[in-house]
């Protein structure tokens, strides 16, 4: 039995050096990543990985947390892990911090202090929050009866969707053109008076296409519905301000830029307020309830702040990297990359390979220590092809090749250089095994497609 | 649910050491030509399944011995993921050395077992147990080019889960023995549905000419025709039946009785509502075509089917036209 302080202090004091150990090599790890020698590469290779190269390109589906964020989390687990609503100073140990974050996280958006910004468990809890407190407030009651979405959404929106169309919810799913964009006309081709939302995300998670979230929102704010958009792409990657977008509300994600997994916020305009999705004990303004994740806000205000530091730097030098990749991949030939580079994020490519299916594409990169995806890596599991491949209407034989590299700010140079190499590597091989692109005697005209 | 399901994206983590071999390196992956076979003295088989747009296609490559139908080598080329290549990999290596009709004898199931790295553990997890069925497809249709026959030929029942092989007999036999009512329970029974879901109902991996859910919908409706049967035979209580055996009874009822005369004469009835009142039970029914102006229609028909059902079904019926 523990009985007093000292008892712990040993095992807390133990714990303590294993975290400030594996932090100061993690560190140092880092840093390295921004060092371009070949020699602190190979160090940092083996460092890592015990000599063999690894190289994280699925950003899009979540990001390393950014050392300087983890620094500032980190006091918060063992010393000042006190209630924030207790009256004592545990709890006042964490409402300064607590309030630069929340400040950190209004800046980012451009949000006014009249504004609400909620802290949510994750993105999928945001939007999940604001379509159901639309039912709640304007379907359930008869006022409205339809909301509009992307047919691109994010699954926590579609899913979301879906089962309030069960409920007696008229959903309209607005399609995307063949750059994968959804056109701003299309909102107001759909808008009627008994529509309740418009929830379109800002970026697609897939493609890196960026929506034109301001036009939607000016047409939105004309025809006096509410807006919804889905940030979660677009937060250290494009300028995200709620004012100039006109939003109603804003979904963010702290894990895509670098901060830690588990903490979401949803920003809700003022005189917006939604009913709240969990009630209890009046957290957060009675907004959302639940104990406040102290260490994962301190966390999301400095990754806040620190992907809006780097947004220049990752819509020039990433940028670069990315074309760099990309144009070494439009080389290959039968590749094609989905939406114009220009309207896209400065990260993201979703490129398809002609013959090659797409996980099998991934198990190679895997193999030589590359981590990309097939598309949401919420969806890797399910087997289906890639929606956004028949949405854009690519040929039916593209379905299952589509890849998506995602680039960060922590991505290097020869870590491009190197999966320029493999990816070509990879193809051959994969294209050597693969049926499209096989002999077939004369007279044989039964089966896959034989002109490559 | 349960413990095992709550962390998604385990399917590598599940794949045998031999399929990650397999995939890293497929032995008989490539071609056979024209001048290699005519070297060897054998014929040429080059035979396709799936497609590229399905995400699985294979193309399977035999040179077969004309005196003794012996496959002398077998080469694949696949679109698919590393299981599928893998599953071919072995598909082809277990066709070598077998005659023709011994090859078609593979099954997916056998191919699966090959990459097992121990006897008791899956060499793939459920939900990639489909890439293995195309191997299995692409032999027969090797076959059936190679005799020149059709390739149902070789199909001597029809496969509902092909990843485990039940067949459309063996279902229905289960579903009525054990009276199962839905497909949890005819997948444990039979283990039919318990890989890549595609045969439970539409909208899965594959398209299927049957699907577990029309097995079930089709045991439904043969029990509910029973029950109609013993219903109108007066064994079973009209009182105590659901709302839908009444439906169900009062149709067979009219079917057996009524309608036949009325469309005859160019009309129908249709059903609308049975809403108990008191002791009575109130059939609402619409007359369609040309009964809906017949003057007998609220008369002697009417009369006629009243009767019909009470003498039937129970005393306490009454029809209301509407």
């Amino acid at each position: 039995m523990i009985k007093n302080y000292t008892d712990v202090a040993p095992i807390i004091k133990y714990i303590r050096s294993i975290i400030i150990f594996n932090y100061a090599i993690f560190y140092k790890t880092l840093r390295m990543f921004c060092v371009s020698s070949n020699k602190l590469r190979q160090k940092r290779s083996y460092l890592i990985t015990g000599g063999k190269m690894r190289v994280y390109l699925d950003n899009n589906a979540t990001t390393i947390v950014d050392p300087h964020v983890f620094e500032v989390m980190e006091p918060f687990f063992c010393q000042k892990y006190g209630n924030p609503n207790s009256l004592h100073q545990f709890a006042s140990d964490t409402h300064k911090p607590l309030k630069e974050a929340m400040q950190k996280i209004y800046a980012g958006i451009g949000a006014s202090n009249e504004d609400s910004v909620a802290i949510t468990s994750c993105a999928t809890e945001s939007n999940n929050w604001v379509l159901k407190s639309i039912y709640f407030e304007y379907i359930l009651t008869g006022r409205k009866n339809h909301i509009i979405v992307s047919e691109v959404e994010h699954p926590s929106i579609m899913a979301t969707a879906k089962f309030l169309e069960t409920k007696g919810c008229k959903v309209t799913y607005l399609p995307i053109n063949s750059e994968g964009i959804v056109e701003a006309h299309t909102v107001r081709d759909f808008i009627t008076d008994k529509t309740a939302l418009v929830s379109i995300m800002w970026v697609n998670n897939e493609t890196g296409a960026i929506f034109p979230i301001e036009e939607i929102g000016a047409i939105c704010a004309t025809k006096g519905v509410l807006f919804h958009t889905d940030s979660v792409q677009a937060i250290g990657k494009v300028p995200v301000n709620v004012k100039e977008a006109n939003v109603d509300y804003l979904t963010m994600s702290a894990h895509k830029f670098h901060g830690p997994k588990g903490v979401g916020a949803l920003f809700m305009k003022k005189d917006q307020e939604l009913t709240p999705l969990l009630h209890g004990g009046s957290h957060m303004g009675g907004l959302r309830s639940g104990t406040l994740n102290v260490s994962g806000i301190v966390g999301m205000g400095k990754a806040m702040e620190a992907a809006i530091d780097a947004l220049d730097f990752e819509m020039s030098e990433i940028k670069e990297l990315r074309d760099r990749l990309e144009d070494a991949i439009l080389e290959i030939e039968d590749t094609f990359v989905v939406t114009p580079r220009a309207k896209r994020t400065p990260n993201t490519i979703l490129v398809s390979f002609r013959g090659i299916e797409g996980e099998a594409m991934l198990w190679d990169l895997n193999r030589a220590g590359i981590a990309a995806s097939t598309g949401s890596a919420c969806a890797s599991e399910d087997l289906e092809s890639n929606p956004i491949m028949e949405a854009i209407g690519a040929e039916a034989d593209l379905a299952h090749t589509a890849i998506r590299f995602s680039l960060s700010r922590y991505t290097t140079s020869e870590e491009i250089d190197y999966t320029i190499d493999i990816v070509k590597e990879a193809v051959k091989r994969l294209r050597s095994i693969s049926s499209s692109y096989a002999y077939a005697p004369t007279g044989h005209n039964d089966g896959p497609n034989t002109n490559h | 649910m349960g413990i095992d399901s709550l962390i998604g994206g385990t399917i590598w983590d599940e794949y045998s050491q031999k399929v990650c071999e397999i995939m890293n390196n497929p032995k008989n992956m490539g071609e056979i030509t024209e001048e290699q076979v005519a070297s060897m003295g054998a014929k040429l088989i080059v035979a396709d399944f799936g497609a590229e747009s399905c995400g699985d296609a294979v193309r399977l490559y035999w040179a077969v011995d004309p005196k003794n139908d012996m496959i002398i080598d077998a080469k694949f080329k696949s679109f698919g993921c590393g299981t599928a290549i893998a599953s071919s990999d072995t598909m082809a290596e277990l066709c070598k050395g077998k005659t023709v009709d011994e090859a078609v004898k593979i099954t997916n199931i056998d191919v699966e077992k090959a990459m097992r790295d121990t006897p008791d553990v899956p060499a793939v997890p459920p939900q990639k147990m489909h890439c293995s069925v195309m191997a299995y497809d692409v032999i027969k249709k090797a076959a059936s080019q190679y005799k020149g026959v059709d390739i149902a030929s070789f199909e001597h029942e029809i496969i509902v889960c092909e990843c485990a092989r039940i067949s459309l007999s063996t279902l229905r036999e289960v579903i009525r023995l054990n009276d199962l009512t839905t497909v949890e329970q005819v997948t444990d029974y039979t283990k039919a549905g318990a890989f890549c879901k595609s045969c439970i109902r539409p909208g899965g991996h594959e398209a299927k000419d049957i699907y577990l859910v029309d097995l079930i919908a089709e045991y439904e409706k043969e029990k509910m025709a029973s029950v109609a049967d013993a219903a109108s035979a007066g064994n079973i209580d009209f009182a105590k039946m659901t709302i839908v055996q009444r439906l169900k009874a009062v149709e067979k009822v009219i079917d057996d009785n009524i309608r036949q005369m009325l469309i005859m004469d160019g009309g129908n009835v249709e059903i609308l509502d049975i809403k108990e009142n008191g002791a009575n039970f109130d059939i609402y029914i619409r007359y369609l075509g040309a009964c809906s102006g017949c003057a007998s229609s609220s008369t002697s028909t009417l009369f006629a089917m009243e009767s019909i059902l009470k003498d039937k079904l129970d005393e306490n019926i009454r029809v209301i036209p509407l």
